[in-house]
């Protein structure tokens, strides 16, 4: 090695350092995505090495001067009916084993703490429920499921954290979600993966996982004062919402209290489940689809209330309903009791409790 | 059956005293021709300068990315190159890549006929092409576009001051250019084909061209009218795609990717078409299963549009449509893995010679079945939600794309190229040129699967220091590919002047474009063919050889 | 597809059916009259394929945002003037009887009658883009056009008696109505504009007896694409101005 110079192979030396080839795995949807990631890659070897060996083997064995007269045959319909039948069935393996897994990434279990995220251009604003704000940094406890709730005030953009193997379009005009649970505390990349403009390289940040010990203090020392839903209450006293939702039957308005991911009726006939999306979308657009048993005399706020400031209505009309709050209540006991090993929140929502790393589907 | 063939003496062979080339002569009679094949020669050259612009983005889009903060270029100058880099690539390379120039020299040659059913459209399509192609490059050389290929609502539409409208207007020709081409094909394979030329007995390059056809008709038009409503929600702000005003940004995504999925099926059918051809002459044999390959192009083209939802599986789709596009998807992998398999069993019992167009088709069933293969990855709903919009995406269809369908072109311009000019490259240097591009292609590409597994965004102009080694690896890569793509454009044109004569069928392969003179006469075929025999028949072409030299002594 | 046959004229032969006479308009690379009257029809058949799928794009918006926004699609729809709509109904299928007569004109080999029936199609193409630019301004003065000066006053505050008032947040979604109704009107009324150009360009051939001695497949095939742009004005009538209608 004596005739490299030094400055380069120090450089070669701090380069192979900095060398990641594997993301790593920090949440519990990790060790399942990269079980689903080496099984892919399996395949891809195997089908890869039977082409290579197949090719190496006829051209040597069968080259011009080996084998001079090429023998014609026509096919083969049982080699035919094999290649198209075991390929097929190895893709149908993935496409369930994939299917799984996808439904797991975005279907949060029922007790999971939701932190909203708003993208724009181009930074991630974060909203934890207890008003907690962050701009291309999110803080979450480990051992608990989030659900991140996004949407966007601009553009596509999209939620991505490798570390965790999820990703999630921010979409402008809709709410979408994406769950996870972190299992290992550390600093991970958070990144904007959607085109978005001239500075969608820089829409990057950090994922900080903590134990939820510091968390909690991290929580207590950042919070704004008041919580998102009470600022909503806020939002909704002053915008006038109360004067026709006051709760009581004679209302011009549907009785908030408890509808949160109740079913409710449309004068159509059809009904529509109360969740987040439902609640933003009548905030905004209140005489697309209106609730039997009422007239669409609902004042427009389109463009009247920020992105933030829905999210702020929303967590308030959430809040109204009794259920919401006792999870909520549970994930601040459970928060509280955590251990280091995640247990009972994982139970419900994620189908058997992976510890991470070992399990593997 | 068995054959054997032995080429014949290439010192005895003499240039035609008369071909397409040298039946008339000055720039008029190129610009208004009307001859299939001097079109596809104008295509060629025009492809060629775009190829030439957009990889030359490519560099630039290497260097920038060889170390992590965005030094060479500001960022949005970054977007731009990369966009423009998409955008000419894709619309200007690779769809009218082989079927423009290979498909349009040879699809009459193949069915026995005079000339394409339409001559002046298809001279039309080459000017809309032209058109087309040198509006993008005004919006480049004006500024350009900074929307990414993909043109993304409402970015595209309320968020951008670049050409962007330029741009739709330049995809909008070069659109119909694709779709006169297609229209073209489709009619010249259904009407004009020879006598006894039956659909089984057409070469499985007509086959793939058909299939291809049926999308370029089918699908480009959905692209044109999402592209106009594009350049009306910018001009006149109708607001179809714009959430603020009860539009759907993702109508847009559905309206685009119903073309743009099954227009990766435009660029790599034709790219397969070549491969039939050329794995069948080099290995003296008919091609495995011709029905099974033939019905796997078709079933590619059917399948291709309806899959277009996977580009979308994390853009809040609903969870169960995305079930049935993830379970489509997966089908449309079926075929392709047929037609690799029945491409290795042709080698099967064959007498398989080394020359340029077969390494090029080695590397293509190599590389595309790794492209191929990764795109299961992506189909598979729980990976594609980690994998993509990263480099996991960009080396899967950089495989397919550059790996398969620039390969098979490269292929097919040698392997046709005596055709086409009457003259053989050199063989030694377009070796080499084969195994350098393949190598480079190799270095360049897979560390982007790495990079998009550990997450690596794509369109990124700067990115985390821990990324940096294996972009540059990729960059290192792209300098050895940009070599292997140099040579061919130094020795071809050489060969013009200076190439052996290649002689009426250089290879000794059975398509009715080696019976003609090469390069062939305007009217390609003095007298109508009566097709008496199978495609790939190649003891019908023993017995004609056997017989010429009879005839002849 | 290919239902009418060549019409002879008495004591002449007509290409195809002697090999040895080779009409002036058969192109060097068919091998007959007949090869390439199937191949210009079959390719204007695709060609209208792909014109399917041009405005299906746009049918496909239509349906989502009506399904989603139906009030205001309502609403939007009763803005229409059934009346010219009908007229232009009317005319348009009338020019595509001019058009078929001169295909058949074309067929008979009666040059004069030919250029008439042309004529007149021109003329019924004018009389539908007056009505349609009557429309329009109509639209314009009402303040309906999508852009910063579309007004949702009609439709929150209506004139007419049996309209619904719509709430000002679905108003607004009327202005995705006459974005759809512009694009898709526009779109044809452009069709309609390169086919009065190729209509221009025929008469003047015609008048040169291009497509009287037997080569009526320009004809033919142009009838073809009238007769399209007319079925998608067909589809376009109902969707825009007729379903749910006040009465």
């Amino acid at each position: 090695m004596s005739h490299i110079s030094p400055v380069l192979w120090q450089f070669l030396v701090n380069w192979f350092k900095n060398f990641a080839v594997f993301p790593p795995e920090a949440s519990t949807i990790a060790p399942y995505a990269d079980a689903l990631y080496f099984a892919l890659v399996g395949v891809t070897i195997t089908g890869l090495v039977l082409v290579f060996a197949m090719v190496t083997f006829f051209s040597i064995r069968y080259r011009k001067d080996r084998h001079p007269e090429a023998v014609q045959i026509e096919g083969s319909t049982v080699l035919e009916a094999t290649w198209t039948l075991i390929p097929l069935g190895i893709f149908l393996v993935f496409f369930v084993w994939g299917a799984l897994l996808y439904f797991r990434i975005y279907n949060a279990p029922p007790n999971a703490m939701n932190v909203y995220v708003v993208g724009k251009q181009w930074m991630w604003k974060v909203e934890h429920p207890g008003g907690q704000h962050e701009i291309n940094a999110l803080h979450i406890p480990a051992g608990i499921p989030i659900q991140v709730t996004l949407i966007s005030q601009d553009v596509f953009h999209s939620f991505s954290i490798p570390a965790f193997r999820v990703k999630r379009e921010a979409i402008p005009g809709r709410y979408t979600t994406v769950f996870f649970q972190a299992t290992r505390p550390g600093k991970y990349h958070l990144f904007c993966t959607q085109y978005c403009g001239t500075d969608h390289s820089g829409m990057v940040g950090w994922v900080y996982v903590m134990a939820p010990d510091d968390y909690r203090a991290w929580a207590a020392g950042n919070t704004s004062g008041a919580s998102l839903a009470q600022n909503g209450e806020r939002l909704f006293a002053v915008m006038g919402c109360n004067a026709c939702h006051t709760g009581t039957s004679q209302a011009r308005g549907p009785n908030l209290f408890g509808l949160y991911n109740s079913r409710v009726r449309m004068t159509d006939g059809s009904t529509m489940v109360a969740n987040e999306a439902y609640l933003r979308e009548k905030i905004l657009n209140p005489s697309l689809h209106v609730p039997a048993g009422f007239v669409p005399i609902m004042p427009n706020y389109q463009g009247q209330i920020s992105e933030s400031g829905l999210i702020d209505l929303v967590e308030y009309i959430k809040s109204l309903d009794s259920n919401y709050r006792l999870h909520q209540m549970m994930n601040k006991s459970v928060l509280d009791s955590a251990q280091p090993e995640p247990i009972g929140s994982a139970n419900q929502g994620a189908g058997a409790a992976p510890v991470p790393g070992v399990q593997k589907p | 059956m068995s054959t054997i063939i032995s080429l014949p003496d290439q010192a005895t062979a003499r240039l035609p005293r008369k071909s397409f080339l040298n039946e008339e002569y000055g720039i008029k009679s190129w610009l208004l021709t009307g001859d299939h094949k001097r079109i596809a020669i104008l295509y060629l050259v025009s492809i060629t300068f775009f190829f030439v612009i957009g990889g030359a983005l490519a560099g630039l889009i290497r260097m920038e990315l060889l170390t992590p903060p965005s030094d060479l270029m500001a960022t949005d100058t970054y977007n731009k190159v990369f966009s423009m880099h998409g955008i000419i690539m894709i619309f200007l390379f690779l769809v009218p890549s082989v079927p423009a120039t290979i498909g349009n020299f040879l699809i009459p040659l193949m069915v026995g006929a005079r000339d394409l059913a339409f001559p002046k459209i298809n001279l039309l399509s080459w000017y809309l092409y032209m058109a087309g192609g040198l509006i993008i490059f005004a919006a480049m050389v004006l500024g350009g576009v900074d929307s990414g290929w993909t043109f993304t609502t409402p970015l595209s539409t309320h968020y951008l001051n670049t050409h962007v409208t330029t741009a739709a207007i330049g995809i909008f020709l070069a659109g119909f250019s694709s779709i006169f081409t297609g229209l073209n094909f489709i009619v010249t394979v259904h009407r004009m084909r020879c006598p006894g030329m039956t659909w089984f007995r057409l070469p499985l390059f007509v086959w793939s061209h058909y299939a291809t056809s049926i999308i370029m008709i089918l699908g480009t038009p959905v692209l044109a009218i999402t592209l106009v409503l594009v350049a009306l929600e910018r001009t006149l702000d109708i607001g179809v795609f714009d959430p603020s005003k009860g539009g759907d940004p993702l109508l847009f995504q559905h309206l685009f990717w119903f073309y743009s999925h099954p227009a990766v099926y435009i660029m790599i059918l034709p790219g397969m078409a070549v491969i039939s051809e050329v794995i069948s002459t080099f290995s003296r044999k008919r091609v495995f299963g011709y029905t099974a390959v033939a019905f796997s192009s078709v079933a590619i083209a059917v399948f291709g549009f309806l899959v277009w939802e996977h580009h979308m599986f994390i853009m809040g789709v609903s969870q169960y449509s995305a079930l049935v596009f993830s379970l489509l998807t997966m089908l449309v992998a079926v075929p392709s893995a047929i037609k690799i398999f029945n491409w290795t069993m042709t080698l099967y019992r064959g007498s398989i010679t080394f020359e340029t167009p077969m390494l090029y088709a080695f590397g293509f069933m190599g590389l595309f079945t790794i492209g191929g293969l990764t795109g299961v990855f992506l189909a598979t709903l729980g990976m594609d939600v980690h994998l993509t919009e990263t480099y996991f995406i960009v080396a899967h269809f950089h495989f397919v794309m550059v790996g398969g369908m620039l390969m098979a072109y490269l292929a097919g311009i040698h392997f046709w190229w005596p055709k086409m000019t009457g003259r053989m490259y050199p063989e030694a240097i377009s070796k080499v040129s084969a195994i350098v591009t393949f190598i480079g292609f190799i270095v360049t590409f897979f560390p982007q699967f790495l990079l998009g597994y550990l997450g690596m965004p794509r369109r990124y102009a700067s990115y985390p220091a821990d990324f940096q080694v294996l972009n540059v690896f990729s960059t290192a890569g792209a300098t050895i590919l940009g070599i292997g793509y140099l040579l061919p454009m130094l020795y071809l044109p050489w060969s013009l002047v200076y190439g052996a004569i290649a002689g009426d069928n250089p290879w000794q392969a059975t398509g009715l474009e080696w019976q003609i003179q090469s390069p062939p006469l305007t009217v390609n075929f003095v007298e109508i063919p009566v097709m008496d025999h199978e495609a790939y028949d190649y003891e019908w072409l023993a017995n004609k050889t056997v017989h010429e030299v009879q005839t002849v002594g | 597809m290919d239902s009418h046959s060549v019409a002879t004229a008495p004591g002449e032969l007509v290409g195809g059916v002697d090999p040895h006479s080779h009409p002036s308009f058969l192109r060097h690379h068919f091998e007959s009259v007949g090869q390439q009257r199937e191949a210009a029809s079959f390719g204007m058949w695709i060609f209208l394929l792909t014109e399917v799928m041009f405005f299906g794009g746009m049918f496909c918006a239509y349906l989502i945002f009506r399904n989603w926004y139906h009030p205001a699609f309502v609403a939007g729809s009763n803005t229409l003037d059934i009346t010219l709509g009908t007229t232009n109904t009317a005319v348009l299928i009338g020019s595509s009887f001019t058009m078929a007569m001169a295909v058949y004109s074309a067929e008979m080999r009666r040059r004069s009658q030919l250029i008439l029936f042309l004529t007149l199609t021109i003329v019924l193409g004018f009389a539908f883009l007056g009505i349609k630019a009557v429309e329009y301004h109509q639209k314009f003065v009402d303040h309906h056009i999508p852009g910063p000066n579309f007004s949702i006053q009609e439709f929150v505050h209506p004139s007419n008696p049996h309209a619904i008032p719509l709430s000002p947040d679905m108003a607004q979604k009327t202005q995705i109505y006459f974005s759809l109704y512009f694009a898709m009107t526009g779109m044809h009324a452009l069709h309609m504009i390169i086919g009065i150009s190729l209509l221009f360009f025929m008469v003047w051939r015609a008048s040169q007896n291009a497509y009287t001695e037997g080569h009526i497949m320009p004809v033919e095939n142009f009838g073809l694409y009238w007769h399209f742009v007319d079925i998608v004005w067909i589809f376009l009538f109902p969707l825009l101005y007729l379903i749910s209608r006040y009465r």
